[in-house]
């Protein structure tokens, strides 16, 4: 079969919609996630008993069920429990942010644990309290370490929006899928679809390699 | 009123009792050295006067502060007390300056022109003036040995806590280090120091203390104690590090 550029491009402003969708989702659902998954992950590593079961208990709870169920959960389950309407944007975000806050709730419970203790006695013989030690010397030492895993999370998060084609929200795979259903040009799409998130991974990949060049590990 | 005083202090980890009824009393600008074999409890006991480990039982008070009081009163201890680590410690993220002026940011309000003044001061004091600008991974040990007694100066304390400063350390290395400890004394610091080497406890400490099994086996006079050890257990030990 012969591969008609002409379909890639009229399709183009549709598809570009829909990565603008699958970009935005991404990044509001990490942020989300950082913020959520930085809380939870300091619970598990330094927070008292309560917390830490509570931020264990939350952990094991989204890494031990697939992302479409959760989303599934949030948009169709959620409203039938708590009487509240979720529209589909809302719902994939919030999916995103605490898939994603599960994962690196690890990540950064990791990374603290990394930095030797030592200096964490370092800055208490000195009289800083615990909270001033983690912010101002364990924090900054586990924050290098934390970028490789953090890229890696990006990534896998960036890639977890296509599922929420189940959901109908109109990011980059619905909208693929949206255009064969008009064409049945499912080469062309398929692969103009990949190469945007290709496109999308590769732009993250390089800023993530940015960052980690100007900040020495250590 | 002494600078420490530790009245039957006990300290377990879990089952394991590591301190078995401590007494120790020591003055404004005493340079007492403690020595013992592994596992006798000395770093734990140096680690017990500035709060680092929580004592079990008995008392324990440090500049008229106990170290059971509340975190205000631990934190005023911490601050009349300066510590020296075994592995450094420095942070890694930081400059020979920067570490030095960390502490008197953060726990003396100090300005940063007050701070670098200050660090600067002693840097040049343990020798490394000109190393101001690296990173600890750019000086050897004994440097950050140095640094880091610079660092525990900054924060003026009335007292400096060793752990083996120079356990750490090659040993062409260790009397770079042992110098500045020595220079400090003799300005009058006072000082507890865990240590193995009975050389500066001789030269240096204006008292030994002798811990084996968790408890003070010997207190006295350096040079009497290392010419004429009174126990077996003493001689004993001596023969193996010296």
């Amino acid at each position: 079969m012969d591969f008609d550029w002409s379909v890639v491009i009229s399709a183009l402003p549709d598809l570009l919609q829909g990565a603008r969708l699958t970009v935005f989702i991404a990044a509001l659902g990490l942020l989300g996630g950082f913020i959520v998954g930085f809380i939870a992950g300091v619970c598990r590593a330094y927070g008292p008993p309560v917390l830490n079961v509570l931020a264990q208990v939350y952990i094991e709870l989204i890494r031990g069920t697939p992302i479409v169920v959760q989303v599934m959960f949030v948009y169709f389950a959620l409203p039938m429990l708590a009487n509240v309407r979720i529209d589909g944007l809302t719902a994939a975000v919030f999916a995103i942010t605490i898939n994603s806050g599960a994962y690196l709730a690890e990540v950064v419970r990791g990374a603290f644990l990394s930095i030797p203790k030592g200096l964490t006695e370092a800055g208490l013989a000195m009289g800083l309290p615990m909270p001033r030690v983690l912010l101002k010397i364990i924090g900054p030492l586990a924050f290098r370490r934390l970028i490789p895993p953090l890229g890696n999370q990006c990534i896998v998060s960036l890639k977890d929006t296509s599922l929420f084609i189940v959901i109908g929200v109109g990011e980059l795979t619905r909208k693929g899928q949206e255009i064969i259903a008009g064409n049945f040009r499912a080469v062309e799409i398929w692969s103009a679809v990949a190469i945007f998130y290709l496109v999308m991974t590769g732009c993250m990949t390089v800023v993530l390699r940015l960052i980690e060049k100007r900040m020495r590990i250590l | 009123m002494s600078m420490v005083e530790f009245r039957d202090v006990t300290k377990s980890f879990g089952a394991l009792p590591v301190l078995k009824g401590i007494n120790l009393k020591i003055d404004s600008g005493e340079v007492v050295v403690v020595v013992g074999p592994s596992g006798s409890g000395k770093s734990t006991m140096l680690r017990c006067i500035n709060a680092l480990e929580k004592i079990t039982s008995g008392e324990l008070v440090v500049d008229g502060l106990s170290v059971k009081g509340k975190p205000a009163d631990i934190h005023r201890i911490r601050l009349e007390a300066g510590m020296v680590f075994q592995q450094f410690n420095l942070f890694p993220q930081m400059t020979a300056l920067e570490n030095v002026m960390f502490g008197p940011r953060e726990v003396r309000d100090a300005s940063v022109a007050e701070a670098r003044t200050l660090a600067l001061e002693l840097l040049d004091k343990v020798g490394l003036a000109d190393r101001a600008n690296h990173y600890p991974s750019e000086l050897s040990g004994g440097q950050q040995q140095r640094v880091a007694i610079a660092r525990a100066l900054a924060i003026r304390p009335k007292l400096m806590l060793f752990d083996e400063p120079t356990s750490a350390l090659d040993p062409e290395l260790r009397h770079e280090v042992l110098k500045v400890m020595q220079d400090l004394a003799q300005e009058g610091m006072t000082m507890i120091v865990v240590t193995h080497e009975i050389g500066f406890a001789r030269h240096v400490g204006t008292r030994l203390v002798f811990m084996d099994q968790g408890v003070i086996a010997e207190d006295g006079k350096p040079a009497e104690l290392i010419d004429n050890p009174p126990t077996p257990r003493l001689q004993d030990f001596l023969k193996h590090v010296a």
